[in-house]
């Protein structure tokens, strides 16, 4: 399954990338490749398998609504690579 | 040709737990920027959220209130999204298999019952907040994680009049469980809408808006009104609505496009691994079901049953849950239903919306407003002082008794004390007098007046309204 160039440049918007055009062509043929790599689980009969999204055999793991301590603001700030007072800063957010 | 709106809407409400719904920091609303955070919602790696048990309690609490069914499996799956307010690149959130579905919650608009489905109920996080500068953006997660249960209603409401009423009545049910404050204006409670309109008898949908930033009760009918006028006035013009998100503007009263994003959301939904399935049982709904209070609805129908209260009594009173129940503490005290429910409709809400206060913050309590009631009934003080009393006790909490003691303003009733001052009224109105006489019985009014001033309100009117007649006549 070869994926498209318009398919490449989609999911790197998504993820915030920029690719060159060698870049493109090559992801191209690379991702192709683990879909394809991915395709031989439909070789398997799953019609007896129930849909799974966790494969621990655990269920209903619960805190209870009880305050813990939170991070002071200047460990919660230390990556920030730009603070402004208490707020970690960004570049200008263009709705 | 007429149009009919088509309107379905979004709610976020959040939930009045104490802690994020995956981690154990505040949800204190106005705390100093980024004090409530900690490595689970500011999205460190290695670390595993674990799910706040009464953010399932309470998402379980309002399905059964909008009589939803309760899924016995449920979980949650990531929204992927970048934004410098989502600290992990995604939104813990639920898709496919929410907590609650298939609900509906009833409203009366001008008297007409109505019934609006709800689709679904869902638990998921907020994300944190971002200020706007001219150099950048400010960002502040002490909301990152904060919990939020997203409702989502049937296509089903036809006028900004019943999507104002369905969401009064929303607030009203979810205060009552206790589980949202629901304050727009604070965003503890918003709604977006989609609005479509339709030929008037036809079945299929037309091409919907969606309107975002409705930050108030008051908006909600009006920013529906702007935007179904103005897709009339599209469709009329010959012209074809866009499928798009429009702001809802408060200063010009209007909605704007978002300018609509070319690219449609690709939110690459999939089960979180973080996090284990969540099964609920029979038993678990059972027992939240016994913890839920008496709803409004129920309230309202048994105060007109029980109480015999006219329906608009009821409506006003059962929708706060404190008035309500304030309502019925002075009936447990004693007091005529329908007394009490006069008095808290005029002086008691008037007051409450004055000082801008909730009922169990003042100083008056049931017991006080049922004993002035008596000293009426009992004809010690009349209705008029009476409302002077209420608002003495209102302002200070003290008894009524203490109040009428200390301020003398006990009812005179001892005939021959009123007598002199209905002598002194006619000795100084002889040309109303004369008029009387002749046939002007209306200026009675006048004589009760003045001897009501004289005795600066504590003559007994009644005895004040036999003595000037017998002078008169």
């Amino acid at each position: 399954m070869k994926l498209s160039s318009s398919e490449v440049e989609h999911i790197a918007h998504l993820a915030r990338l920029r690719l060159t055009e060698e870049e493109k062509e090559l992801y191209s043929s690379q991702l192709s490749k683990i879909l394809d790599y991915i395709e031989k689980l439909n070789e398997l009969d799953t019609t007896e398998v129930d849909p799974t999204s966790h494969v621990i055999p655990l269920k209903n793991v619960f805190r209870e609504d009880v305050l813990g301590e939170s991070l002071p603001v200047d460990e919660a700030l230390s990556n920030a690579p730009q603070r402004e007072d208490s707020f970690y800063k960004v570049p200008k957010i263009i709705d | 040709m007429k149009y009919e709106a088509v309107i379905g809407l979004e709610i976020h409400a959040q939930l009045l737990t104490e802690t994020k719904i995956f981690c154990g920091c505040s949800t204190r609303f106005g705390s100093e920027p980024n004090t409530q955070t900690c490595p689970v919602c500011i999205g460190m790696p290695g670390v595993l959220p674990v799910l706040n048990r009464r953010v399932v309690e309470f998402a379980i609490k309002t399905g059964l209130a909008m009589n939803c069914k309760i899924s016995s499996y449920s979980r949650f799956a990531r929204k992927n999204y970048f934004y410098p307010d989502l600290p992990k690149g995604y939104q813990i959130s639920q898709y496919e298999l929410p907590i609650c579905e298939n609900g509906y919650v009833d409203i009366t608009v001008d008297g007409v019952k109505r019934r609006v489905g709800i689709t679904r109920i869902h638990m998921e996080e907020d994300a944190g907040k971002n200020i706007h500068q001219k150099d950048g953006s400010l960002v502040d997660l002490n909301r990152a994680g904060v919990p939020l249960m997203e409702i989502v209603t049937e296509p089903d409401i036809r006028s900004p009049k019943e999507a104002a009423a369905f969401m009064r009545k929303l607030r009203t049910i979810l205060r009552y469980l206790g589980v949202c404050d629901g304050n727009m204006e604070q965003g503890s409670l918003r709604c977006d809408a989609n609005v479509s309109i339709r030929p008037e008898g036809t079945e299929e949908f037309g091409t919907k808006t969606e309107i975002k930033n409705i930050n108030s009760f008051k908006f909600v009918e009006r920013a529906l009104e702007y935007e179904i006028k103005r897709q009339i006035k599209i469709l009329n013009e010959g012209g074809k609505i866009i499928q798009e998100t429009r702001l809802w503007n408060v200063d010009t009263g209007t909605t704007q496009s978002m300018r609509s994003k070319e690219e449609a959301h690709d939110y690459r939904y999939f089960p979180e691994p973080d996090l284990v399935p969540l099964e609920v049982s029979k038993e678990w709904i059972e027992e939240i079901r016994q913890s839920m209070p008496e709803l409004p609805d129920e309230k309202r129908n048994r105060f007109i049953e029980e109480f015999g209260l006219p329906e608009y009594d009821a409506d006003i009173l059962t929708e706060e849950r404190t008035i309500a129940e304030w309502f019925e503490e002075c009936v447990r005290l004693g007091a005529k239903p329908k007394e009490v429910s006069n008095w808290m409709l005029t002086e008691l809400l008037r007051r409450l919306n004055e000082s801008g206060k909730e009922i169990h913050e003042i100083a008056l309590t049931p017991q006080h407003l049922v004993d002035l009631l008596k000293l009426i009934d009992n004809g010690t003080i009349s209705r008029n002082i009476g409302k002077n009393v209420f608002s003495e006790m209102f302002a200070s909490g003290q008894s009524p008794e203490k109040i009428v003691q200390e301020k003398g303003l006990v009812q005179i009733t001892d005939t021959s004390e009123i007598e002199k001052m209905v002598e002194d009224v006619i000795q100084a109105n002889p040309k109303e007098v004369e008029r009387y006489k002749n046939g002007e019985t209306k200026l009675l009014g006048f004589f009760v007046g003045q001897v009501m001033k004289a005795s600066k309100g504590k003559a007994n009117p009644k005895v004040v309204n036999e003595l000037i007649r017998k002078k008169l006549s």
